[in-house]
């Protein structure tokens, strides 16, 4: 006999998906769920804030009064009126859009998706911050581009260090379409780009004829300052703008937008009709029916009042019980804190041991295409109460300890990626330590 | 009336994906068979959930620490569940793969040469030391494994004195003894043993072909990356005398009902054992499915079997 691999269609597969495989990583996310384990993992906004009693009974008007449309297809740009007020939304950080250069999305994943399909082909070259999140690296990999990292610091992308990534990509003949950024309250980084940078990166960005696809889901999550103005705000051509409603109202309606120049905007609109037809009718409404009728802009401050909170308790726990090494930065908005670990310490080889000690995060791997990370881990502060963010802590410091005591005996792990070759994203491989979409 | 059994899945380890694969896939077989079953996770609830239920018998397709040191059948003991599977001392024995090396190697069973030994040993002796003593004796390549543990987690092979640290601390994640053993090339085969009327039963070998040569989590539990050939391709005799020493692994350690012997066969024939598991994986790439249908049984009969022999117990 000549054996079986438990898949028959194991040789009709396309080359990008030999790569969609499970991994030990991902499948230690699977604890992360059980109530005992404090998840530091996930970035799931915290829906119970939500005045659900409110919500509810406007969902059942919405069926009772518009069910006949909002059951049906609709088109693929998206809602007419949604789109006017998506962009009352976006005047908020200084957007002056037109709502016909609006198209709605299944989320600005889907965004994303896109995207990558209108611009991008097998080994085209994406720039994007080192770390950059998650899902936007998945997007890029399904269409086998390739994502070449930046570095930022605390003031976000560095204009001087991606004008030099540009030539140096450009001078080994590499066609780079694509600028990936999330300039406010960064994922997984938590940093959000400097004014002083802003003009400066589009700049650069524009004379190396490269688009800024400028992802913003955090903008109106600041704790201090009033929003700062978006890059799309100081050009109208050479910035794709991603919104979504997933951080400032609920992720399970899976409504996003793009706002990109009218070709653009065309192209998309006929790639999302090949994709989903159009984005769901009846998320469209409900996202409609609660920007008419209940205070979001007062939901928002409520929001942000709620993720300060766990973003001090999370700051003040790591500064009492962390033992001295790792070092992090202090977010003013968003949902993030990025920690990074002693030279030596291999954040993705601790998970299992913080598991044991119940307790989730994301290794840094997670948000690099080329394999870097190791060093580095996020925390999410966004879901736990702070006495359980404190309690998460306590738990992570231990295990920081034990990987101290590790890296005392055995010496710096050389974060060569242990097992299987080829793990790590290569062109065309999605990447199989990434986390699903509840902690993405 | 019906059999009525509970299928422990999930639990709070490194393993819980791969057990509710398993719960899923013997839930599935048991309903076939006409069993009544339900899934139930090895959380809070449960105690409550078994009172609640009264089950004839209950099948452990937890992995990992839940389902295999014994513990959670000593529970099931004391609450007088009938279970599917090894006595608590047994597993106690099995799961520390030190200790059932030793029981096994006293037997006369062969084993690949090592040790197994504990963090603090590295860090009072100085790891760089008592690792160059270690490669001197074993030599290259090694495997570096936790002591306790499945589902190839932690495990990697080390072909390069440089590799060793990094391999000793990702195993050291996993818990906090590691069994570093000589590495023995040849054909990776797994034998499951059945209880039955008769006695034990070795069913055909399995063998497995990693498809970069490399049997770790990914080979094992996403299809089309290995290929498995059941029955195992090696000679009469050879797969004669691998059920044989399964057999007696299955005794020696004093197993019951249904095990799975993981087992390295060198170019000349020799037979090494690896390890042995008290909760084989029941997934759609498992081994012990996989062998079940190479020896012409159906898995919804034989799973429903080993519920009524359990039951029987109470």
């Amino acid at each position: 006999m000549t054996g079986t691999t438990h898949d028959d269609h194991s040789r009709s597969y396309a080359a990008r998906a030999h790569g969609m495989t499970a991994s030990e990583v991902r499948a230690l996310f699977s604890v992360a769920n059980r109530p005992e384990v404090v998840s530091l993992a996930g970035g799931m906004p915290f829906v119970a804030a939500l005045p659900l009693d409110a919500v509810g009974s406007m969902l059942g008007d919405l069926v009772t009064d518009r069910g006949v449309s909002a059951l049906q297809y609709s088109t693929a740009q998206g809602d007419p009126v949604l789109r006017e007020l998506i962009c009352t939304v976006m005047a908020l950080e200084g957007i002056d859009a037109a709502p016909q250069d609006v198209v709605v999305t299944v989320g600005s994943q889907q965004g994303l998706d896109l995207i990558s399909r209108v611009f991008l082909d097998p080994g085209d070259v994406v720039v994007a911050e080192g770390p950059s999140y998650v899902g936007a690296l998945a997007a890029f990999a399904a269409i086998e581009a390739e994502v070449v990292h930046v570095p930022m610091d605390a003031d976000g992308l560095d204009p001087a260090a991606l004008a030099a990534v540009l030539e140096r990509l450009l001078a080994a003949g590499r066609r780079v379409k694509l600028l990936y950024t999330v300039p406010a309250f960064h994922n997984p980084a938590g940093v959000s780009l400097a004014d002083s940078r802003r003009a400066a990166v589009l700049e650069v960005a524009a004379r190396h004829d490269v688009i800024v696809i400028e992802d913003n889901p955090y903008g109106l999550l600041g704790f201090d300052e009033p929003p700062q103005p978006a890059l799309r705000s100081m050009t109208p051509t050479g910035v794709i703008y991603l919104g979504t409603f997933s951080k400032t109202f609920a992720p399970g309606f899976r409504v996003g937008w793009v706002l990109a120049p009218p070709a653009v905007r065309d192209k998309l609109i006929l790639a999302s009709e090949a994709a989903v037809l159009c984005p769901p009718t009846f998320s469209q409404f409900a996202v409609v029916s609660y920007l008419q009728t209940q205070p979001w802009q007062e939901q928002l401050k409520v929001f942000r009042e709620l993720y300060r909170e766990r973003r001090d308790a999370m700051l003040e726990a790591l500064h009492d019980l962390m033992p001295s090494g790792p070092t992090w930065n202090h977010p003013a908005g968003g949902f993030y804190v990025w920690v990074r670990l002693p030279d030596g310490v291999d954040s993705k080889a601790m998970m299992p041991r913080a598991i044991a000690e119940r307790v989730a995060y994301i290794p840094g791997t997670a948000f690099y295409a080329d394999g870097g990370g190791a060093d580095a881990l996020r925390l999410s502060f966004c879901y736990p109460p702070p006495d359980r963010i404190r309690e998460g802590v306590r738990r992570l410091a231990t295990v920081v300890e034990a990987e101290l005591d590790l890296l005392h005996t055995f010496g710096p792990a050389s974060h060569t990626p242990t097992g299987r070759p080829g793990a790590e994203h290569t062109r065309g491989r999605v990447r199989a330590d990434s986390p699903g979409p509840e902690l993405a | 009336m019906n059999t009525r059994a509970v299928v422990l899945a999930g639990g709070l380890t490194y393993e819980r994906e791969v057990s509710l694969h398993s719960g899923r896939r013997v839930l599935d077989a048991l309903r076939h068979a006409g069993v009544e079953a339900v899934v139930l996770d090895a959380d809070s609830q449960l105690l409550g959930r078994l009172a609640e239920l009264d089950p004839d018998a209950a099948f452990i397709a937890l992995h990992g620490s839940a389902g295999e040191d014994g513990a959670l059948r000593d529970v099931l003991d004391l609450v007088g569940v009938p279970y599917v599977g090894s006595t608590a001392p047994a597993c106690r024995l099995a799961w520390d793969k030190p200790c059932a090396k030793s029981a096994l190697t006293a037997d006369g069973v062969l084993t690949p040469e090592g040790v197994a030994l504990p963090h603090a040993t590295f860090r009072e002796l100085g790891a760089a030391a008592v690792l160059e003593r270690l490669v001197a004796r074993l030599g290259l390549p090694l495997m570096v494994k936790p002591a306790k543990g499945g589902s190839a987690m932690g495990a990697h092979a080390v072909t390069t004195v440089e590799e060793l640290p990094t391999a000793m601390v990702g195993c050291f994640g996993y818990g906090d003894t590691a069994m570093i053993e000589r590495f023995i090339a040849g054909t990776e085969v797994a034998v499951s043993v059945i209880d039955g009327v008769d006695g034990p039963q070795a069913l055909p070998a399995v063998e497995i072909v990693a498809a970069d040569g490399v049997n770790d989590y990914q080979a094992r539990y996403v299809a089309g990356m290995s290929t498995w050939h059941a029955p195992a391709r090696l000679p009469g005799d050879t797969a004669a005398a691998l059920a044989k020493a399964a057999l007696r692994v299955h005794e020696v350690l004093g197993l019951r009902d249904l095990s799975r012997v993981d087992a390295i066969v060198d170019a000349d024939g020799q037979i090494y054992v690896l390890e042995a598991n008290v909760a084989p994986g029941m997934t759609e790439t498992s081994l012990l499915p996989l062998a079940v249908e190479a020896a012409g049984l159906d898995l919804a009969a034989v799973c429903r079997d080993l519920v009524v022999r359990a039951a029987a117990r109470r």
